[in-house]
């Protein structure tokens, strides 16, 4: 293990190199930019053995890795925003082929208004794609998360998407701990393919039609339910070697707490000193981390969340739905189907790279504590840091 | 639809594992003519092979033509069109 | 959980602005410290004003909010002081570190620098005297090292010259550090109280 300083852009790429894929295809996005950028930079000086491919558009980037996947290859690619934007038809052709692709994703808002900050609007958007996906709170856990998302992919069998925040993490240097390359590859193993066009002559992307598909799509809901079982043990077997504490999601002071704080990016670590800032008050309250959005945990977070008195969401983009953020409506959603109702409230912050603070966190957190003194809810959708 | 196979048993990812499934696909059952062929006219020029779009002139073991696949032909009548020695003629099909 | 050290640089594009902040966090990972090095995101043109920011640690840092109250805030470019926010938030026993050859009381009566810390270094001088160009970025490390006394001018040169191997030859990383020692040695702090 070696201690350096890397930015969040830099630490996808070292994962990227140690992983050593067959093909990259990618087309260069801001805040991404840097991680292929420096994985070019890999290939040129002959420290991989990739194949790298630039390609004119996000769509042809995805599609070329589709190509290389459904050859058997190992394969990794990088957005952010527009680009994921630009890919949505592909991500789809991605996770019903079975491709076990990965994106280094860095979230970016989605225009307009034109913005190349921070939001999760890219990849909340790219839900219901059929891609898992893993949320990262900093450089240290883009990292490797990015070795244990290739894992993923290659033990299901299925596209998996890792995120961290735009230029918060993507561009802020910070101390990470990074694997001999030899550890990378023992952990990752050799890629095996479900299939491969150069085993012997199948038939990839065929029409699909009324008489089948629905069994198809019926088979893509199995993999993604029983990804979660796949994706804790990769975590566990990461966590064993390497001294780590990876989990599905990741909870903190949360034994005795009576409000608990739900969200993912790098504002759990700015939400963790407000909790702790909380708790010197003497006001009893915890945080949960989502690694995974997709699939949903939604099982483990009802048993884990049930018996709380008030879960307060923090969310960085909205649904559009008028029924709140992501996280908010998919938890609020799990929760019926659960004989005990916490309450639940949901803010939208950080649209836009909006920064948000300690302060506006405990703000929030006071705000539960009346919520749960009054027992009564006035507005269940908050905005942190917004002008009204 | 009950004797097609579960999701459970089909392949993953859309995939057809064997080559060539689509020769199982009988595509010549929307046919509204049908070609007819004569083959005392016929020369076996092979124009007819050559244009057919759907592969369906039958050629036997030594280069002549031996008949019509009706499993494929779509009965468009390119085949009667082009044909120098009129040996096809096509006839509205009877089911 | 230790203190967190906050730092704000102030300079205009292609100043070092960046580097500065980033040569600094790493030479304090290189003493055991945990760190954050980050530019602000706007546009990046030559000359236009910019900032970059540090967090310093003794312990694994988990903030992810921008900086607003500063410990030390250091200016590349004297010129900014007057049209860009150099004293927003800066704590009130905090230090400010500027390349000027001006008096501390010109900045204290004319320029709005209102901490009683106020810290003077001709970094452009040292650099263009040394370098021959004008690179204020690395002497003020020298000078912020001083200034913020958690780690040793040794810790700092020993990183540094390691870093500034990888690129540049071995005279001018042998410049790099005779200003770097000249701007730790030439920075004082300067009284501004008779005002």
């Amino acid at each position: 293990m070696k201690i350096r300083a890397l930015t969040g852009n830099e630490a996808m790429a070292e994962a990227m190199r140690q992983i050593n894929p067959d093909v990259v295809a990618a087309y260069p996005i801001t805040p991404a930019t840097e991680v292929v950028q420096i994985f070019a930079s890999f290939v040129a000086n002959g420290l991989v053995d990739t194949e790298f491919i630039p390609v004119e558009s996000e769509h042809s980037a995805l599609s070329a890795c589709i190509g290389a996947a459904a050859a058997g290859a190992r394969v990794i690619t990088s957005t952010s925003s527009q680009g994921l934007a630009l890919m949505h038809e592909v991500l789809f052709i991605a996770a019903g082929l079975r491709a076990p692709i990965v994106i280094c994703e860095v979230n970016r808002s989605i225009s307009s208004p034109i913005n190349i900050h921070c939001d999760h609007s890219d990849t909340m958007g790219s839900r219901e794609a059929g891609w898992v996906q893993i949320y990262a709170e900093d450089a240290q856990e883009a990292y490797d998360l990015t070795i244990q998302a290739i894992k993923i992919a290659e033990e299901i069998f299925l596209p998996v998407m890792v995120s961290t925040d735009g230029f918060i993490i993507s561009h802020c240097m910070q101390r990470v701990e990074v694997m001999e390359d030899k550890e990378v590859q023992e952990i990752i193993g050799v890629h095996r393919s479900p299939y491969s066009l150069f085993d012997k002559p199948i038939t990839i992307g065929p029409l699909d039609l009324q008489d089948y598909f629905f069994e198809h799509k019926r088979q893509q809901i199995e993999v993604m339910n029983q990804s979660l079982p796949v994706i804790e043990k990769v975590m566990s077997e990461f966590n064993a070697r390497f001294n780590r504490t990876y989990s599905i999601f990741k909870t903190y002071k949360i034994e005795d707490a009576e409000q608990v704080v739900v969200l993912c990016g790098s504002t759990c670590g700015t939400a963790r000193v407000a909790i702790d800032k909380m708790r010197e008050k003497g006001i009893k309250v915890g945080l949960v981390k989502l690694h995974i959005i997709r699939p949903f945990p939604h099982k483990e977070l009802i048993e884990l969340l049930k018996s709380f008195k008030l879960i307060t969401v923090l969310d960085r983009s909205d649904t559009m739905s008028t029924m709140g953020g992501p996280i908010y409506v998919e938890l609020r959603s799990a929760m019926y189907g659960c004989s005990q109702h916490p309450t639940i409230v949901d803010y939208i912050y950080g649209l836009g790279g909006r920064d948000i603070d300690v302060e506006q966190i405990m703000e929030v957190l006071l705000n539960g504590e009346e919520i749960i003194k009054q027992k009564k809810v006035a507005t269940p959708i908050g905005y942190i840091g917004l002008r009204e | 639809m009950k004797d097609k196979k579960g999701w459970r048993e089909l392949p993953i990812g859309t995939i057809i594992t064997e080559p060539g499934s689509a020769r199982e696909f009988k595509t010549g059952d929307w046919r509204s003519q049908r070609p007819v062929w004569d083959a005392n006219k016929c020369s076996s020029c092979l124009i007819c092979f050559i244009y057919c779009p759907d592969n369906s002139i039958k050629i036997g073991d030594d280069s002549k033509m031996t008949g019509v696949d009706l499993d494929y032909c779509k009965g468009c009548g390119i085949c009667a069109n082009e044909c120098p020695k009129k040996a096809i003629q096509m006839e509205i099909e009877k089911r | 959980m230790s203190k967190i050290f906050e730092i704000r640089w102030h300079g205009r594009g292609g100043q070092g602005a960046k580097t500065a902040a980033l040569l600094f966090g790493e030479s304090a990972m290189s003493t055991g410290k945990y760190f954050q090095a980050f530019p602000e995101y706007g546009p990046e043109r030559m000359g236009a004003p910019v900032q970059a920011f540090n967090r310093l640690s003794d312990s694994p840092i988990i903030l992810h909010c921008g900086i607003k109250e500063p410990d030390v805030v250091v200016v590349l470019d004297p010129t900014l002081l007057g049209s860009q926010p150099i004293m927003s938030g800066l704590k009130a026993e905090g230090a400010i570190i500027v390349n000027t050859t001006m008096d501390p009381k010109v900045l204290y009566n004319e320029l709005g620098v209102t901490t009683q810390k106020v810290f003077t270094v001709d970094a452009s001088g040292i650099s263009r005297a040394i370098l021959g160009r004008d690179l204020p970025n690395t002497p003020l490390l020298g000078a912020l090292t001083k200034v913020l006394g958690i780690m040793t001018l040794d810790d700092l040169l020993s990183d540094i010259k390691k870093r500034l191997h990888k690129k540049f030859s071995d005279e001018v990383v042998e410049k790099n550090i005779q200003s770097i020692k000249k701007a730790y040695e030439e920075v004082q702090p300067q009284s501004v109280r008779s005002k």
